[in-house]
């Protein structure tokens, strides 16, 4: 099972209502993945800063970790903490050197991912906590994407809870099941990119990142990747300017997205899109196998 | 409720309560014509049905609508979602926009009359339903489909028929590709005559001309045994 949402705004009206939206979405595919719950959203972002997402404990000191951090930064890190989650901003020249001191002197801190915009949160438990515990539904931005998990074949822990960030701004859910994951796991750590769970969905985002920093756009990544990645897939993914759906070549797993002049939303179900505003009269129909839909902000 | 029809919001009462009712009817004190608001894309709405009534469904559904319908109709104002019609035995069902996966899955009699299009495995083993798809089907329609017919105005996706039994498959647009066993067979004056019969049944007759179909089904070479593998055994 696992249930993904995904809502992208075209609207920039719409904007402030990305979370509430998302949050709604998210709560409704709880029945596909009650075991652990995450979610990116592409929120402000400044040229030449970096946003860090960092998962620690709710007990964790983020502020005494940011102060410990500033040397590496060369200057004060603005944070903002949420429950077990924390986002340091830093200077994008710095950001290597304030990773390294993360991982030299707070190894039990992980970064769940990076980018100008994009944070990432996930937690154990049902989605509607996980979302509530954040505050998901007090956050805006651009697009948003979201997983419930219903964990089949490694345990349920936050670590292996979706989305999965490999590259900057460069986020993925999965819905489905890869059998070829540790061998191209074991290629594309050859080739730098690096890898922090046993999860098969992280060497999906693995290759999408090794693929883009290649010069392949999000489309054209997603394609090769319909040769690269053996077994079954529903991908919601997302860029800093870009979103895009993905379904293996005999659809094992189930989507359904929507479009109007707002926004395009996607769905495991139906259900989840049901609240969505205009829903009635948006265009409504089921990707097709191993056909990318992709879509790009204007610059 | 009135006598002449009974209407159920979805947004105040659950799908069990609704099915329960459908189920209870007595058919001399009850509305035959049912009337559901707001499924927002519920499961296993009017599934179980066992009665000649009507229900009309406003708006999308979910998994397995009119699953297992027996004698009724039920028609679907919006999309419907995996499993559409799965076991019918008998009665209509008519869903007015697009069906996703495994349309009419299994069933063993009956109408299944889809607007849209279908995905994949549309009519897969089906055992004796009609289904006529006014746009196109996924991949891998009619897998193992045993009997019946599955007739589709636009195109079908790759692997058609794929271990067909008897099902007859008529198609008007293209044909990505025929499954195993799956052979293209010649469309005599009584497949036209058996196709009309079906378009009819479904309102559809006139609507498309039936020399324009092709027609489709099983070679009969996998489902029999043949004596040059009994070293296999």
């Amino acid at each position: 099972m696992c249930g993904i949402v995904g809502l992208f705004i075209k609207n920039p009206k719409m904007e402030s209502q990305l979370g509430p939206l998302l949050a709604s979405m998210l709560e409704v595919m709880t029945g596909r993945g009650p075991d652990s719950a995450g979610f990116a959203i592409y929120g402000e972002g400044r040229e030449g800063t970096v946003k860090i997402s960092l998962r620690g404990q709710v007990s964790t000191d983020f502020s005494a970790i940011a102060a410990d951090l500033e040397p590496a930064a060369g200057q004060d890190i603005p944070l903002t903490v949420r429950s077990s989650h924390a986002i340091l901003e830093v200077p994008a020249a710095r950001e290597a050197a304030v990773r390294a001191a993360l991982a030299e002197r707070h190894p039990g801190i992980m970064v769940v991912g990076s980018g100008q915009r994009m944070e990432i949160y996930k937690e154990v438990g049902l989605p509607a906590d996980v979302a509530r515990r954040f505050d998901l539904a007090g956050m805006k931005g651009t697009h948003g994407i979201g997983h419930t998990r219903m964990a089949t074949e490694s345990a349920v822990t936050t670590a292996g809870a979706h989305p999965f960030s490999t590259g900057p701004d460069q986020c993925l859910v999965h819905n489905g099941s890869l059998s070829n994951h540790n061998v191209l796991r074991r290629a594309l750590s050859r080739e730098g990119i690096g890898f922090t769970t046993d999860n098969d969905s992280e060497v999906a985002a693995g290759y999408l990142t090794w693929r883009m920093g290649k010069g392949a756009s999000l489309k054209e990544a997603l394609v090769s990747s319909l040769d690269a990645l053996d077994g079954f897939f529903t991908f919601v993914v997302g860029t800093e300017s870009g979103f895009a759906v993905l379904r293996d070549p005999i659809a094992c797993k189930p989507a359904v997205m929507a479009e109007t002049d707002d926004y395009v939303a996607f769905g495991s179900e139906y259900r989840a899109l049901a609240d969505l505003p205009g829903i009635a009269q948006a265009k409504v129909w089921e990707p097709k196998p191993a056909t990318v839909y992709s879509w790009e902000r204007a610059a | 409720m009135t006598n002449a029809h009974c209407t159920f919001d979805l947004a105040a009462g659950s799908v069990r309560d609704l099915n329960q009712a459908l189920h209870g009817l007595d058919l001399d004190k009850n509305p035959r014509l049912w009337r559901v608001l707001n499924p927002n894309g519920g499961h296993a709405i009017a599934v179980g049905l066992d009665a000649p009534v009507t229900v009309e469904i406003d708006g999308h559904v979910g998994y397995y609508c009119a699953g297992m319908n027996k004698s009724a109709t039920v028609l679907i104002n919006g999309n419907a979602g995996v499993g559409v019609a799965e076991n019918m035995i008998s009665g209509v069902v008519h869903v007015r926009g697009d069906a996703s996966q495994a349309a009419g899955a299994t069933a063993h009699g009956g109408l299944l009359v889809i607007d849209g299009n279908a995905s994949a495995r549309c009519g897969i083993s089906m055992k004796g339903i009609d289904i006529v798809v006014k746009g196109s089907i996924g991949h891998m329609s009619a897998f193992m489909g045993q009997a019946g017919t599955l007739t589709v105005f636009g195109d079908a996706g790759e692997a058609l028929g794929d271990s067909l039994y008897e099902a007859r498959l008529f198609v008007r647009g293209s044909v990505a590709s025929l499954g195993a066993d799956c052979v293209e067979k010649e469309m005599r004056d009584e497949h036209k005559a058996l196709l009309h019969a079906r378009l009819e049944a479904a309102g559809a007759a006139g609507e498309v001309d039936v020399s324009e179909f092709r027609r489709y089904g099983s070679a009969r070479n996998l489902y029999h045994f043949h004596v040059d593998n009994v070293d296999a055994y």
